[in-house]
């Protein structure tokens, strides 16, 4: 098998302008050297800041301007560092084509999807408008959209995330690529769509006889797809090999590491592994503590319900039932996971414990009792009392501090608006106690949120919360955002607060085999609706609905030889 | 794109040594040479300013210190004009003294006028940059002109920024009936023709500096509240407003203590870019007779006089203006852009 790509010592700078005269260069990529043999699925792994996105961009010169490439990357024999751009315009979607992380943010929202797919065909395969259509159509129809021909006239945010990520796709097919660059495709979509989506891309790389560079920061899901895995860390290449080398004998410590890193469903650890101590060779901990089945009652939700009104017609509103009915208890010290795919509910049910939707948007419904007392009836003073017990934390790192505080007003805020503490300077010795409970020191009291790494700022997230000393915790897919590895870190903290302060969790997520690790029981919703709720050993063991095994069947497992998704058909 | 995400995080990395968002908008403004040349103009006319309103210069700007219409010194004294037709005779005077019947008085009145001191005003024959039809030097005009024009133009600014952004983040945070209030108010008020609207509210207020800022300020909001607006509304639901919520913080902190930091840099820029438009306002208010009282002078009196010196060939005061306007406002404008660069990229890359 020859190599269609093969990259060769290839080192990415960017200029970070001058300081005294002198230009400043910052080294993303150290000398990276991989091939792409014919049809092949070659995935980059690596956590964020690895070089693995600038690695695969250099290959189109997709970079910012201030990059500067050196080393050679040779595509079929020609050296593309060395191509003018007109060439390397003519290459670009004909030859090898990209799919990157973000579907809502890769379709121009201005153009349908016929007009999207067309605009390559047309350039670069010289089709009229009419050809292309029908090309487009059967490009749809290829990547799984139901009534392509419908679809064709539709507008990105008519689509759902993961057929968004198919029309990415058809139109990165377009012109019959011989290599597709996918970078992190996955990354943005729930656990069922990133299974529907790799199959698809795994099924489109033997039909179209190209191959494929995959770019992803979990082993897991990269196991399942590819045939060679390069590991990446800091800018360097840290193994290389055929993917059953990887899972099965893994030689370099970091692949090592990245490998325990990953919550499994098989298997039941108190903690998860960590990066920094798998490679100094630190076991994890591993004595579970025992939860109190009798723990007393702290929150009990009784058929809970939320709806929205949507404008229907010129002057009427009709009910969106977002949330049709939930019931749990809660007890101290333990650990509630909600699972569902985007749009089941989960969220909305989440905000709603803490009265976080607008009054106007809709009703609302149920009991919420919180050691007997209706939190969705309480008047505003109590409220306000009540807020110090029951607290949420955010899926976006980097949207959940205000980018203008520093950290050290950040934490100070909520102490100074419940009269926590009793002068600035006992509420700063506490916020920076705090900030060492979640491993941060106190030099992070005086910076700002973009000093600090997604991991990082989750974790100030978190010690905001614990600032009003809560008893409820609400986590709003609080982990999905991050890497793998950074995930590890941040459940093992969460549990590790559990234990020190007896907290309850709330734990949204749309990957049970997070929730399996943390939660002590689980609801399963849809549309909704619960549709299953379960002790978390018993719902993985034996689950009775249809789209639970669904949602089970989702999680990616890595390599494991024969169950790899629609591998040499 | 995460490659694109992540040189950014390169550049934010290198940048974050020290202070907030706005220490590094000044690190990046001291970059940029355009922009800090025409701080350094602008500053230049602030201080004139300040020296104008404590009647350090140009506090005489209304004597008459030269020949009316003086030339610039440049340009050297105006050459003296034929006054008549009838060549004047040369030789003695006729002497009248015996048909004069108040002859016998002159030496009387000789006598008592050297009593009083009297003295020879002479007006200069030239000023550094002329002088108007009443021989007032233009050089002083235009700086005491200046002190009027750019505080004005300042002052309006600032407050109509001040309605934009209060309103703009009332309707942007509380939506709903107070957001639709405020959309009628602000469609009202866009509705008219601008500079009609200015007439109107020019018609019954009395004249002066503070009229002017009340008129351009009443008028000038609308623009600044519309993006505030959508400001407001794009951060509201942002998470880390919710979860400032979510800690117990009230309405009017969110609205100001977390959201208005995040947006103030659309006021910031807003604020400058009408400065400059402000002052064009009121120069063209100030032409038509609407602005300033006519005891001051401002840019815009002083294009009004011009116009008129024009025909008859003087200049020079149209062009002092001229120059002192088109510089300063050409510095305002780089300096707000400047100014904006120095401000967005930053939060580009924080959002």
């Amino acid at each position: 098998m020859s190599n269609l790509l093969s990259i060769q010592d290839l080192k990415v700078a960017f200029r970070m302008g001058k300081v005294d005269g002198a230009m400043q260069r910052q080294l993303a990529v150290k000398g990276v050297s991989f091939d792409v043999p014919e049809n092949s699925t070659v995935a980059l792994v690596g956590e964020s800041g690895s070089g693995k996105s600038v690695t695969a961009m250099s290959v189109l010169n997709l970079l910012p301007t201030n990059a500067e490439r050196t080393g050679r990357i040779l595509f079929q024999g020609r050296d593309l560092l060395q191509t003018g751009l007109r060439e390397l315009q003519a290459i670009r979607g004909k030859d090898i084509a990209c799919v990157f992380q973000d579907p809502m943010s890769s379709l121009n929202p201005v153009f349908n999807v016929a007009t999207q797919i067309c605009e390559p065909l047309m350039k670069h395969m010289g089709m009229s408008r009419r050809q292309a259509l029908v090309r487009a159509e059967d490009l749809l129809h290829e990547v799984g959209i139901p009534e392509p021909k419908r679809r064709l006239a539709a507008y990105p945010h008519e689509l759902s995330g993961g057929q968004q990520q198919r029309v990415m796709i058809a139109v990165a097919l377009a012109c019959s690529p011989k290599l597709l660059i996918a970078d992190e495709p996955t990354t943005a979509l729930d656990v069922t769509i990133q299974r529907q989506v790799m199959e698809l891309m795994a099924r489109l790389k033997e039909s179209h006889k190209m191959s494929l560079l995959f770019i992803s920061h979990d082993l897991g899901v990269v196991g399942e797809i590819s045939d060679h895995v390069v590991v990446m860390r800091h800018g360097q290449v840290r193994e290389t090999a055929p993917v059953e080398a990887i899972f099965n004998n893994p030689q370099d410590a970091y692949t090592k590491a990245l490998l325990a890193c990953r919550p499994s469903l098989t298997e039941n650890p108190a903690r998860l592994m960590v990066i920094d101590d798998h490679i100094a060779g630190r076991a994890a901990a591993n004595q579970a503590v025992v939860k109190d089945d009798s723990a007393p009652v702290v929150l009990e939700v009784t058929g809970l319900r939320k709806s929205f009104w949507l404008k229907d017609g010129l002057f009427g509103k009709r009910e969106f039932k977002a949330v049709k009915g939930v019931n749990f208890k809660l007890r101290k010290g333990h650990t509630l996971g909600v699972v569902g795919e985007s749009g089941s509910g989960k969220t909305t049910m989440g905000l709603a414990l803490l009265r976080l939707h607008e009054q106007t948007s809709g009703t609302m419904g149920g009991q919420v009792l919180f050691e007997g007392r209706d939190l969705l009836k309480m008047s505003g003073p109590d409220w306000q009392q009540m807020r110090r017990r029951i607290q949420v934390v955010f899926q976006n790192p980097y949207a959940s501090l205000n980018p203008r505080f520093t950290i050290g007003q950040t934490l100070r805020e909520p102490m100074e608006i419940h009269s926590i503490g009793r002068d600035t300077a006992e509420r700063e010795a506490r916020a920076v106690a705090l900030l060492e409970k979640v491993g941060l020191d106190a030099s992070a009291m005086a910076k700002y949120p973009h000093e600090f790494s997604g991991g990082q700022r989750q974790r100030i997230a978190i010690a905001r919360c614990l600032t009003l000393q809560p008893e409820v915790l609400v986590l709003d897919e609080a982990v999905s955002a991050l890497d793998v590895s950074v995930q590890a870190q941040v459940l093992n903290l969460l549990k590790d607060l559990q234990d020190e302060f007896g907290l309850s969790y709330i734990f949204i997520s749309h990957d049970l085999a997070v929730v399996k690790f943390i939660a002590d029981e689980v609801l399963v919703m849809q549309n909704g609706d619960v549709v299953e709720q379960a002790a978390t050993a018993e719902l993985i063991s034996a689950p009775r609905e249809d789209y639970t095994r669904r949602l089970l069947g989702a999680v990616p497992r890595g390599y494991t030889g024969a169950a790899v998704v629609a591998r040499g058909i | 794109m995460s490659a694109v995400s992540n040189s950014s995080g390169l550049v934010r990395a290198a940048e974050s040594s020290s202070g907030g968002v706005w220490a590094a908008a000044w690190r990046r403004l001291k970059t940029d040479r355009v922009g800090v040349a025409s701080m350094g103009i602008v500053g230049v006319f602030l201080v004139i300013v300040l020296l104008a309103a404590t009647n350090l210069v140009a506090s005489s700007w209304q004597q008459e210190v030269g020949v009316p219409n003086a030339p610039p010194t440049l340009l050297g004294p105006q050459p003296q004009e034929d006054t008549g037709t009838i060549a004047a005779h040369k030789g003695p005077n006729v002497d009248l003294s015996d048909i004069d019947p108040l002859a016998p008085r002159y030496a009387e009145w000789a006598e008592r006028a050297k009593a009083f001191k009297t003295e020879e005003v002479t007006k200069a024959e030239t000023l550094p940059l002329g002088g108007d039809r009443l021989g007032r030097d233009v050089l002083a005009k235009v700086i005491k002109g200046a002190e009027v024009s750019i505080v004005v133009g300042l002052a309006a600014a600032v407050v109509a920024t001040l309605i934009g952004t209060l309103l703009g983040a009332l309707s942007g945070f509380f939506g709903g009936k107070v957001g639709d209030l405020l959309e009628w108010v602000y469609n009202v008020f866009t509705a008219i023709p601008s500079i009609l609207l200015i007439f109107a509210f020019a018609a019954i207020f009395p004249r002066g500096i503070g009229a002017v800022v009340a008129i351009l300020a009443l008028t000038g909001w609308t623009g600044i509240y519309r993006l505030i607006r959508a400001e407001f509304m794009k951060h509201r639901v942002r998470e880390y407003v919710r979860s400032a919520e979510a800690i117990g913080a009230s309405q009017a902190s969110r609205m100001f203590k977390h959201i208005l930091p995040n947006v103030s840099h659309v006021a910031l820029v807003q604020l400058s870019l009408h400065v400059v438009s402000f002052i064009k306002s009121e120069v063209i208010l100030s032409y038509l007779g609407l602005g300033v009282g006519v005891d001051q002078v401002s840019w815009g009196t002083m294009l009004a006089e011009a116009q008129n010196e024009l025909i008859l060939g003087y200049w020079w005061q149209l062009a002092a203006v001229t120059a002192c306007m088109a510089v300063f406002v050409t510095a305002f404008a780089l300096f707000t852009d400047a100014l904006r660069d120095a401000l967005d990229p930053k939060l580009r890359g924080l959002e």
